[in-house]
């Protein structure tokens, strides 16, 4: 197995994800096939290769540092699932 | 009688110039037209544009028009501002035709992955169109809008144009604006058109292309040339080896290929082979770390709180509504990449997989600007299969993963790359594609051209003719 059950579980808590016994099931079996495909990658010495994080050659863009009109804040909260006062309403942490 | 299934965007904008149409009647052409394909998840009526219409992909911010990525989780979303390229599209008095079907947060080859149900292929509706901007590839086929724009992360308007007979691009990445697109992985993510001829992709990526202020990965982009050339004298044509006999590209496909190749050499080109050795062995198994990877990240956004879904839990517990709402909100396909990602990402993992793959991806660009060194095109099938039933393959993920074989080196690369249709294979569509170098449309529109004069392939799919 390349992922055990209690990885799985870890994983769904690190992603926020309240997954189902069902669901947990057939991730575990899922995942494991995906893990097992793309471990191919560690074939290949690359210790000598640097790695690449998006393919264009720029680098430090950077914007003028000028002042411009944001979201209204209505706007903002247009889509918000609960409003109040101004801001977004959450349960208590 | 306007003819929605013949007519190109071309023709339509000459019509309209002419004054031999006005653009309410254009709209109310492809708006009369039946969807028979799911190929919209949502039509608008016409609201006044000058010019011809037009259909967006949903994953296309719209100020105004729910966008919801063809997921549960953003139904209900109205996004408050505009994407660059819908308000370009607007801009260039383009109308709105409405929002096309994908598979959730463009994650699939199918659009099955959508949670509004898949789109079907107006070749045969009883198999896919490809996806993930399958909504998109379908309404142009179908004759449901004369042109589209989709998003393509490792093939998701290459594929659906290959499958439903018509023309994708992918453009090199950071020639469109990604500002108000919904994020998939963005070191890949791309916006492009999709069409029924190369020459109103090209019109359709001018319109689009271009740096902007608000997406910081924006290049300038060299002005964009309409493609009238009918050879290809003095163009260099690589054919790699591994894109062309990879296992799994069915016999039918390899054959409608290697007539396109052919023909490059009849139009005049040099035609040679060439050899991609690692990238299409590893392109995929990189790919599905650092897509996955990214979007994990990306996805993380999606929390009940600022817009979209909420799940209804009780009023004391902050993370139980994060882990309610994103287990109720997201469908299968989003979860399995997020899990992968993030476990490609947790602590233990993150070198041996995100950090080797990333690697990977420096040995893929590096293989790919040697070729260009000798290449101006490289040419190979789009797809290993042509369209495949539905339900064929979703079952099993690895089985989807691999429709996209073909496409994603040359997206791990950046590159831009286009599909056009080649032929038939039991009455389904082949496409070929076309890999440039970097901010190298203007070549691929040329070759693209040629080769879509030369076949003379008939977009309109069979059974509606």
């Amino acid at each position: 197995m390349a992922i055990t059950r209690e990885q799985v579980v870890h994983v769904a808590h690190l992603a926020r994800l309240a997954l189902t016994e069902e669901e947990l099931e057939r991730l575990l079996g899922q995942l494991d096939a995906i893990l097992d495909a793309v471990s191919k990658v560690s074939e290949l010495d690359l210790s000598d290769v640097p790695p690449t994080s998006h393919p264009l050659d720029l680098v430090n863009v950077l914007a003028d540092d000028v002042p411009r009109p944001s979201l209204p804040r209505e706007a903002a909260l247009a889509n918000a699932p609960q409003a109040e006062d101004g801001a977004f309403r959450v349960p208590p942490t | 009688m306007i003819d929605t299934l013949r007519l190109t965007a071309g023709d339509a904008k000459a019509m309209l110039e002419r004054g031999e149409v006005s653009a309410e009647e254009l709209h109310a052409a492809y708006a009369a037209r039946e969807d028979d394909v799911h190929a919209y998840l949502r039509r608008l009526d016409y609201a006044g544009a000058e010019g011809i219409p037009i259909a967006l992909k949903d994953v296309i911010g719209t100020e105004g028009v729910e966008t919801t990525a063809g997921s549960r989780i953003l139904k209900g979303y109205v996004p408050v501002y505009d994407s660059t390229v819908a308000s370009r599209v607007k801009d260039a008095g383009l109308s709105l035709l409405g929002k096309t079907n994908t598979d959730e947060f463009a994650m699939g080859s199918s659009t099955e992955n959508s949670a509004f149900g898949p789109s079907l292929n107006p070749w045969d509706t009883t198999r896919v169109p490809g996806g993930s901007g399958g909504g998109s590839a379908a309404a142009v086929s179908a004759g449901l809008a004369p042109w589209a724009l989709g998003s393509d992360t490792g093939g998701s308007i290459k594929q659906p144009a290959a499958l439903c007979g018509i023309v994708g691009l992918r453009p090199t990445y950071g020639t469109v604006s990604r500002y108000g697109i919904v994020a998939f992985a963005s070191s890949l993510d791309q916006v492009g058109p999709t069409a029924k001829t190369v020459r109103d992709t090209a019109l359709l990526y001018s319109l689009i292309a271009g740096h902007d202020p608000c997406d910081s990965t924006t290049v300038e982009v060299p002005p964009v040339e309409l493609p009238s050339a009918e050879d290809l004298q003095g163009v260099r044509v690589g054919v790699p080896k591994e894109l062309n006999e990879a296992e799994g590209i069915e016999p039918g496909v390899t054959d409608a290929a290697r007539r396109a190749i052919d023909l490059c050499s009849e139009l005049g080109a040099e035609v040679e082979e060439c050899s991609l050795p690692r990238s299409v062995e590893y392109g995929l198994a990189c790919y599905y770390l650092i897509a996955p990877a990214e979007a994990s990240s990306n996805l993380a956004r999606y929390d009940g709180v600022r817009y979209g879904f909420r799940a209804e839990t009780g009023d004391d517990d902050l993370t139980e509504l994060y882990e309610r709402t994103r287990d109720e909100g997201f469908g299968d396909e989003p979860k399995r990449r997020i899990m992968l990602g993030t476990y490609a990402l947790s602590a233990g993992y993150y070198e041996a997989f995100y950090g080797q793959a990333q690697k990977v991806r420096t040995l893929i660009i590096r293989e790919h600007a040697e070729l260009f060194e000798r290449f101006d095109v490289l040419v190979s099938p789009t797809s290993p299969t042509v369209a495949f039933e539905l339900g064929a393959r979703t079952a099993n993920p690895l089985a989807m993963y691999l429709s996209d074989l073909l496409t994603i080196p040359s997206c791990m690369a950046g590159l831009p790359g286009l599909s056009i249709p080649c032929g038939l294979s039991d009455g389904l569509p082949v496409g070929l594609q076309l890999v440039g170098a970097q901010l190298s449309e203007n070549t691929l529109f040329r070759v693209g051209h040629a080769l879509e004069r030369a076949i003379g392939f008939d977009t309109v799919p069979e059974r509606l003719r």
